[in-house]
């Protein structure tokens, strides 16, 4: 497969659980070589799409290839291909990390020999070469996380899965596991992954994909999705909800989107943040309102849910929190 | 990675022949992995021997000395059998709380995953379990023969019972890891486990003649698979005819696995 090819191609997936839809028609396509984030809230379905492309689910309907196998028909062809971290760390306790990584080597079909020389490596590449020859259970939780993803790459798979591979890891075993993703990348490897972190995706993925309640919402390059949704989000805590209710009418005025409020903060985003703020406080201080906490950041995935869908971030859980309006607007 | 120099050939895809052999292989390397834990965790092989062994004390000593007066050999002699199938029916649940807590902490999700036979993660837990019933037996059979258990007929037929019960565990760990695949949680899972076992250990032969039960449960106990298989495992020790028990017997366990085994893989490749 070369560069620029179709690594993986899905259309029109859907699959749901009772009456519970986890994908509604979901379409994206990933690049050979790159690394494409599902970027979504809890219960979004990104992990329902990710079970799906690698086999462990059957789509109710649509499509979905990787490396030209269709998942349900050539299940078999695309399991040799793939690798796959999990949300969970999926590793056996009782085993030493050494066993598990071997474990997998067997089962992936890997030739004899080659297993246990790549189960070292794998092991000093993560930091366990010391823990190799402990069982699991005495792993910390982020000890284990690492092992999971290593097991994921025992068999040198062309396609790599990680279902929000950082989630519960230390910023060191965080920035270590990105670093290894990037070199991946750079022999080739294909990545989906999946996160709720944008500033996750924007490191990571070349392209990305919001996902909400199974479908894709918004796709592109990060620097166009954050053209799209503002750069900078500026946040101003008044100290009392009246003064925060005169701040929001000033600022109704000029902001490109009508400002957020939420109790005494107001939310505005811009594409020229320090511009934008000094002209926000410019007009907040000739009405004599003083902001008593200031807050300038990159937007969190929170942010670009609500420009996107008017709601917030939260996981789907009941009828009544689909239909309650968004929190900014009580 | 690429400062690494270790070159690693294409994993190959399996046909025909090569797909049976794959097939065994990864079952012994799951069965491999069901074992290490047996030996990593010692307290779960310590718990299943400690069962039967309290049921072999408590019913010689304790209830044994009411019921003897209606046999015709001495009661460790009639209790044995029944002590060599209950064990593999209480062992059963290990199948099932295995499978569960795969389940639950996403291994399974992992194997399922990985281009392995659909079949080994089944068969190597029930092969697993097969062989910690093959250790639990014999250090039962240890604990027997101490309190006067002894066999009338030879050493052959003996095993040959054991052989048979051996059978019956493993097909009854078809329908436990059905079960703990259906429930997904260990705890669950055992709680799940114990109103199928009770009535098919209780009300059987495997302590006490059925007899004296009341004619309604003697319908039952005279024909579920716990009873036949225990007085098929006494005619083979204790002597008398053995063909009808052994052949109705077999009869069950081959039933047991055409109905467990087919329901039991397709939960498994529908779990999650």
């Amino acid at each position: 497969m070369a560069k620029g090819d179709s690594a993986i191609t899905v259309e029109g997936l859907t699959k749901r659980f009772g009456s519970v839809v986890a994908l509604d028609g979901i379409d994206f396509g990933v690049t050979t070589g790159t690394v494409f984030g599902l970027l979504g809230p809890n219960g979004a379905g990104k992990t329902t799409a990710i079970r799906v492309l690698t086999t462990i689910l059957t789509p109710d309907g649509g499509r979905a290839e990787v490396l030209g196998h269709d998942v349900v028909r050539e299940a078999e062809a695309v399991r040799y291909r793939i690798g796959l971290a999990g949300q969970f760390a999926a590793v056996d306790p009782n085993l030493t990390g050494h066993e598990n990584l071997r474990l997998v080597g067997r089962l992936a079909q890997m030739p004899r020999g080659s297993i246990r020389p790549r189960s070292e490596e794998l092991l000093e590449r993560f930091g366990l070469a010391d823990a190799a020859d402990r069982p699991v259970r005495t792993y910390s939780g982020g000890m284990r996380r690492r092992l999971d993803v290593a097991a994921a790459l025992v068999q040198r798979p062309p396609v790599l899965f990680l279902d929000e591979p950082t989630t519960g890891l230390d910023l060191h075993s965080r920035n270590a596991l990105w670093a290894m993703i990037r070199e991946l990348v750079a022999d080739g490897t294909t990545v989906l992954l999946t996160t709720q972190y944008l500033e996750e995706a924007d490191r990571l993925a070349h392209r990305i994909a919001v996902v909400d309640v199974g479908r894709v919402i918004a796709e592109g390059t990060p620097s166009e999705l954050k053209a799209r949704l503002g750069h900078t989000v500026i946040e101003i805590g008044m100290s009392q909800e009246a003064d925060a209710l005169r701040a929001q009418a000033v600022l109704s005025g000029f902001a490109s989107g009508s400002p957020d409020r939420e109790g005494t903060t107001i939310r505005l985003a811009s594409g020229d943040g320090p511009r934008f703020l000094m002209e926000v406080l410019r007009s907040l201080d000739a009405q004599g309102l003083a902001p008593a906490t200031l807050g300038v950041r990159e937007p969190s995935l929170d942010d670009v849910f609500l420009t996107l869908t008017g709601r917030h971030a939260e996981p789907v859980a009941s009828p009544e929190k689909q239909a309650a309006p968004i929190r900014g607007a009580r | 990675m690429s400062q690494t120099a270790i070159a690693i050939p294409p994993p190959t895809e399996r046909h025909g022949l090569r797909r049976l052999g794959g097939a065994v292989s990864d079952t012994i390397a799951m069965a491999g992995r069901n074992l290490i834990t047996y030996r990593r965790v010692p307290q779960l092989l310590v718990f299943s021997t400690i069962q039967p062994v309290i049921f072999v004390l408590l019913f010689r000593y304790v209830f044994g000395g009411a019921v003897s007066s209606s046999l015709s050999v001495p009661y460790v002699d009639y209790l044995m059998p029944g002590i060599f199938v209950q064990l593999t029916v209480f062992g059963a649940i290990g199948t099932a709380i295995g499978l569960a807590t795969d389940l639950k902490s996403g291994l399974l999700e992992r194997f399922r995953s990985l281009p392995m036979a659909r079949s080994g993660v089944l068969a190597g837990r029930t092969i697993a379990d097969l062989a910690r019933n093959v250790f639990v037996m014999a250090l039962v059979s240890v604990v027997g023969f101490a309190v006067g258990f002894r066999v009338h007929t030879n050493a052959l037929l003996f095993l040959a019972g054991i052989a048979l019960v051996l059978m019956f565990a493993y097909a009854l760990s078809w329908v436990f890891a059905f079960v703990g695949l259906a429930v997904g949680d260990p705890e669950t899972a055992q709680a799940a486990a114990f109103p199928i076992i009770a009535p098919l250990v209780f009300a059987s032969s495997a302590f006490v003649p059925v007899e004296t039960m009341p004619g309604w449960l003697q319908a039952f106990a005279d024909y579920q698979p716990v009873s036949v298989t225990a007085s098929a495992v006494r005619a083979l020790v204790l002597g008398g005819p053995t063909t009808s028990y052994v052949l109705q017997s077999l009869a069950w366990i081959a039933g047991i696995i055409i109905l467990s085994a087919p329901i039991a893989v397709r939960r498994y490749r529908r779990a999650l």
